[in-house]
């Protein structure tokens, strides 16, 4: 039981990771039909602007906590910034265009951030610090879930919270829910298509730069190839949920993570991947728009 | 029909003359050693190495004037790194009465060059050959070498564990071929002893957001210390991980995590972590001696196998001395067992298998921020 209970808690915080990166991706595909593929690129540069910020702020002698929250809202400025440059640069010329053009143009921008960070930075990859402290108080559990985990998962949850009010209660919810329904109507009744998607973009970002901290603070590297993998996984996590759907982007990341855990803690490591990947081909024969994703009617 | 026989009676009798005219009163008989490997060819620059540090080792025992008060002689042959000329030179070497051989120098050249050698009960020593069945299978008594196999490493590792007294091993890999095929071989050797016991067996996805689940089967199944093949990003990612949820069980790898950089990412949770890494040679006077010499000699910097060719040629002259000759295989093969030698590589002899004892790969820990080696 106990053994179980752990690897539903670390499955728990594999899910909630790529869930912070899989709302971006849905968010922006639910809008703008778009897949973002240089989503992981921003939260490898969220994560690559906290070490820069956190080691400078040690270095000006601030405390844990002062640095921990500067740092995190360092990145989350810093990403949103790119997020929202990469979208004013790479994808709004492109609108208009055919719908492959723009996705070209996204796996175009991936790899110049990547190479980007690489020539800037450094290939090797560089220790990040643990940011999030280890609570005393929580020591006597800690060999079944750690603080920085808890923490991962906490945050994760909280931002659902939030971001789930914000899209059902305020008026830029119900624009965006408006432009993500039909783009031209919503135009036509008065939302500002165009500011939509930068805010978005700009959420979507925001979101993958905290995952970017709180990952990178967990597993204490990083490098500039760090948001492929994440990227790629959490995309996986979106599609499993229903591109599109924000629910479902939290559910398909969850049951991602659980696979992954739960095979490699009953079968074999050796096919934590083939687990994950046959789950997405099984939910997509029976339900082809993802779990929660409803499905795309075709307009003539 | 005559006249064949008497042209075949005067050539005899020309080689004869030849052969005893050319070692005649002034040149005292030779200790003759064959040097086989790729002296041309894609793969020359192996060959080369060794052959001149033979040719180093060689020259300075002649100069001390030689061993059983004979100068030494190299009979050089060339196999191209292929097997089938390597057949064809150890045939040559052995017809010529060539009773040792310093090469061949690849694993497959050496393994059907073996075939000739063999039954000719020639010894032969390898300075490269790292195919680990050419000495484990037991078929080649002949055979040693002083490079480690490849799987040397994951044997020292299981050696290691075994002399600190922790029995029930995990083995981990990231899937890649140096790190999958180290842990094969790791889990060989744990299968095969009755005192060790396998706790698991697993390969990681490299590059992986996280490791938690399989830290956590880890911990369940209760091993008491862990070999992982790979590299030093997974290893930094595991280890910590391991002593974040207040593990403490062992960590050993590979030269593929001996590396700086896995200090410096894994900062803290790096200490304590054994890792193999080859044997350091750089403080050893003869390795130093041997390598100014070549590059006075040759302008450039030592091959890949000139200190373990260096090492190979000494320790089957001190054989030969010890010996008294070339002739008893026997004797030859008792001396470098039992009797240490100095060596360019350190102080060697071999074991039944006839690999090198002391060569290779140190195991090494990291103590305070570096890696320091145990003794």
């Amino acid at each position: 039981m106990d053994y179980f209970l752990k690897l539903f808690l670390g499955g728990l915080t594999k899910g909630s990771i790529y869930a912070l990166i899989a709302l971006g991706y849905t968010m922006v595909y639910g809008i703008i039909q778009l897949i973002n593929f240089a989503h992981g690129e921003i939260y490898m540069i969220g994560a690559f602007t906290a070490l820069i910020a956190a080691s400078v702020l040690g270095f000006l002698g601030f405390s844990q906590l002062a640095i921990l929250v500067l740092a995190s809202l360092v990145a989350v400025i810093y990403s949103a910034a790119y997020g929202l440059t990469v979208e004013k640069v790479a994808y709004k010329p492109l609108r208009q265009a055919p719908r492959l053009s723009p996705l070209i143009s996204a796996i175009g921008m991936s790899i110049f951030l990547q190479n980007y960070v690489f020539l800037a930075q450094t290939s090797d990859f560089l220790p990040f610090p643990a940011l999030i402290p280890e609570f005393d108080f929580w020591a006597p559990y800690a060999h079944i879930i750690s603080s920085v985990e808890l923490a991962i998962i906490l945050t994760t949850a909280a931002i659902m919270v939030v971001l789930t009010l914000l899209i059902k209660f305020t008026r830029m919810g119900k624009a965006m829910r408006a432009t993500a329904q039909d783009k031209e109507m919503a135009m036509l009744v008065g939302v500002d298509v165009d500011r939509v998607i930068s805010i978005t973009f700009i959420i979507g970002s925001s979101l993958a730069a905290v995952g970017g901290v709180l990952i990178a603070s967990r597993v204490g590297q990083i490098n500039f190839y760090i948001g492929f993998i994440a990227g790629i996984k959490a995309f996986t996590a979106a599609v499993l949920g229903g591109i599109g759907s924000i629910p479902g982007a939290v559910l398909g990341a969850l049951v991602l993570g659980w696979t992954e855990s739960f095979a490699t803690g009953y079968v074999s490591s050796d096919y934590e991947d083939v687990f994950a990947f046959c789950l997405l081909v099984f939910i997509l024969i029976f339900k082809p728009a993802g779990i929660l994703g409803r499905p795309d009617a075709q307009k003539v | 029909m005559k006249k064949t026989i008497t042209i075949l009676v005067f050539i005899l009798v020309a080689a004869a003359a030849l052969y005893f005219g050319l070692r005649g009163p002034e040149a005292p008989e030779t200790i003759r050693i064959g040097v086989a490997g790729a002296h041309s060819g894609d793969l020359a620059s192996y060959g080369i190495s060794a052959l001149r540090g033979a040719e180093y080792v060689v020259r300075q025992i002649n100069d001390r004037g030689g061993i059983l008060g004979k100068q030494i002689e190299l009979v050089k042959e060339d196999d191209l790194c292929k097997p089938e000329v390597a057949t064809n030179s150890a045939t040559k070497l052995v017809s010529e009465g060539i009773r040792v051989v310093m090469g061949h120098i690849c694993s497959g050249a050496t393994r059907t060059a073996l075939g000739i050698y063999k039954p000719a009960k020639v010894l032969v020593m390898s300075p490269s050959a790292t195919n680990p069945p050419l000495t484990q299978s037991g078929e080649y008594p002949n055979f040693f070498r002083t490079i480690a196999s490849d799987d040397a490493q994951a044997r020292l590792e299981v050696d290691f564990a075994k002399k600190r007294g922790w029995t029930r091993i995990a083995v981990l890999h990231d899937k890649g071929d140096y790190g999958k095929g180290l842990a094969e071989y790791a889990k060989g050797f744990i299968e095969q002893d009755p005192d060790l016991e396998l706790a698991l067996y697993e390969g990681i996805t490299p590059g992986g957001v996280d490791y938690s689940a399989v830290v956590t089967k880890l911990d369940q199944a209760g091993a008491q210390a862990v070999i992982f093949g790979g590299y030093h990003p997974e290893a930094s990612k595991l280890v910590s991980q391991m002593r974040k949820k207040k593990m403490e069980t062992v960590f050993i790898s590979d030269d593929g995590v001996k590396d700086d950089t896995f200090i410096k990412v894994a900062g803290e949770f790096a200490d304590g972590v054994y890792a193999t890494g080859p044997k350091d040679v750089s403080t050893n006077p003869r390795a130093v001696e041997a390598t100014r010499a070549h590059r006075e000699t040759y302008k450039s910097d030592p091959g890949a196998f000139y200190l373990n060719a260096c090492a190979a040629t000494t320790a089957l002259l001190n054989a030969i001395e010890r010996a008294g000759g070339t002739g008893d295989f026997d004797a030859l093969a008792k001396v470098l067992r039992t009797e240490s030698v100095e060596t360019t590589l350190g102080r060697i002899r071999f074991d039944e298998r006839g690999d090198a004892i002391g060569v290779g790969f140190s195991v090494y820990q990291v103590r305070n921020g570096a890696y320091a080696e145990v003794r």
